[in-house]
């Protein structure tokens, strides 16, 4: 067994510098690495490209980050639902590259599966198909996207055992296990690390192979951004 | 009478097959899951990651790690799978989700659509729309017929930034159902209960097609 885990959040930041590009696991405020963007935020690394799925909210999330103007560029597909994300916007402070969720999705799995760039359909015809090499398959036209280059990957997974073998829970599970197979430094953050040999090795989400560092979160916050229920009868 | 939102639901709820797959998306889309007609069964694909989505929770049950594509807190029924987002954009790239419903801004009378950014004034981006857009066979737009400020959302051309080319099949607004035919525009189907061909007419700013008689909307 080949142990991963490292003492708390602030080893496991260790080497993040300015300018890097990082990946931040999470589809809204579901399955964000919380215990890595405050150590993110505590380091103070400036000019940093994130690539996330949204950029969080005020005051939570990747919001945290932004609030200090660590983040230089926002690699996103949606963003509504932040002010000072729409102030550093428009103000240009920060900018903003908006791409099509499944093709940010891939480009992650691609970084993580040896494949440089591939073919997707989403965009043809679009501002984001502008400067795109276009090939048309079996009839249709593709645009030609790229895997993502990136130094570090911020995970956050349910379980883990001290190998770096990862579960992850209901939809949080989202952009997560992509984000851990693209970093070339993937921290990954467990609301438990668990004995080895109790996750069942047919049952495991990433195999600890795509994770470096691993350490035990605290302090879950877990917030909900959309509390919908039905009223009990 | 001019159908509210639930009402659109409830009509666009009647294209359903028994066995379909289908994605629902924010705002009116989601509320056909509330018209699922007798007979018919059908699973939700959330493309955040869940086939099998079921309804909103009770009260004190919301549970952060499981939501929709709109960050609302779901539940999942017997027999749902959760996966990853390329998993995900996978089934929607190869055609294995049978039926889309999304809002839009505006849509053209070729099929082109304009749902995620208003230059100038909204950019929050296209999330999974423009993969839904560029791969899905069948796309059922939910709108309303106008903008707030009373004009035509069904054109000759999109005015606003696009999303997707020649992809919507039908549109179903508060006052009519149309397909939409590339080489004729939008073709007249079915009207409001009470809603009158002049009105659609004056209504569509794309090229509209009625032909004969326009039968009302059975709810």
């Amino acid at each position: 067994m080949i142990d991963k885990r490292v003492a708390n959040a602030d080893e496991a930041v260790a080497g993040l510098e300015d300018g890097m590009t990082v990946l931040f696991g999470g589809f809204g405020l579901s399955g964000i690495p919380e215990n890595a963007i405050a150590a993110v935020r505590k380091r103070g690394t400036r000019n940093l490209t994130c690539v996330s799925n949204n950029a969080g909210v005020d005051g939570f999330g990747l919001g945290l980050l932004l609030e200090t103007r660590q983040v230089r560029k926002m690699i996103s597909s949606y963003v509504g639902e932040n002010a000072e994300f729409e102030r550093q916007m428009l103000s240009g402070e920060l900018e903003v590259e908006l791409i099509p969720q499944g093709t940010l999705a891939e480009r992650c799995r691609a970084a993580g599966a040896g494949i440089p760039a591939f073919y997707t359909p989403a965009g043809y015809g679009t501002e984001v198909a502008e400067g795109k090499e276009v090939r048309v398959f079996n009839g249709k036209p593709h645009l030609l996207e790229h895997a993502f280059d990136a130094s570090f990957a911020f995970v956050k997974a349910w379980k883990a055992d001290p190998a770096g073998n990862l579960v992850f829970r209901g939809t949080a599970r989202n952009f997560n296990p992509l984000m851990a197979m693209a970093g070339k430094i993937t921290v990954a953050e467990v609301e438990e690390i668990v004995p080895l040999g109790t996750l069942d090795p047919n049952n495991i989400h990433v195999p600890g192979i795509f994770v470096h560092r691993l350490f035990q979160g605290e302090h879950y916050e877990k917030r909900i951004e959309n509390r919908t229920v039905r009223p009990r009868p | 009478m001019a159908l509210d939102k639930n009402g659109i639901a409830q009509r666009i709820a009647q294209e359903l097959r028994n066995g379909w797959y289908v994605n629902l998306g924010i705002g009116i889309p989601t509320l056909v899951a509330n018209y699922i007609p007798q007979g018919i069964s059908v699973e939700f694909q959330s493309e955040n990651g869940i086939l099998g989505m079921g309804p909103f929770p009770w009260e004190g049950e919301e549970d952060p790690d499981l939501i929709n594509a709109g960050k609302q807190t779901i539940t999942a029924l017997p027999g749902a799978a959760f996966f990853d987002s390329a998993l995900s954009f996978g089934m929607i790239r190869a055609q294995k989700v049978q039926l889309t419903v999304l809002g839009a801004m505006e849509v053209s009378d070729n099929g082109d659509i304009a749902n995620w950014k208003i230059p100038g004034k909204m950019v929050k981006g296209m999330g999974g729309a423009m993969d839904l857009v560029a791969s899905a066979e069948n796309i059922i737009v939910a709108m309303q017929h106008t903008n707030p400020k009373g004009e035509s959302k069904l054109l000759s051309a999109c005015t606003l930034p696009i999303t997707g080319v020649g992809c919507v099949k039908k549109v179903v607004t508060e006052l009519a159902v149309l397909d939409i035919d590339p080489e004729r525009g939008f073709v007249l189907l079915e009207r409001a209960p009470g809603v009158s061909v002049e009105e659609i007419v004056a209504k569509t700013a794309g090229r509209l097609v009625v032909n004969g008689e326009i039968p009302e909307m059975r709810l």
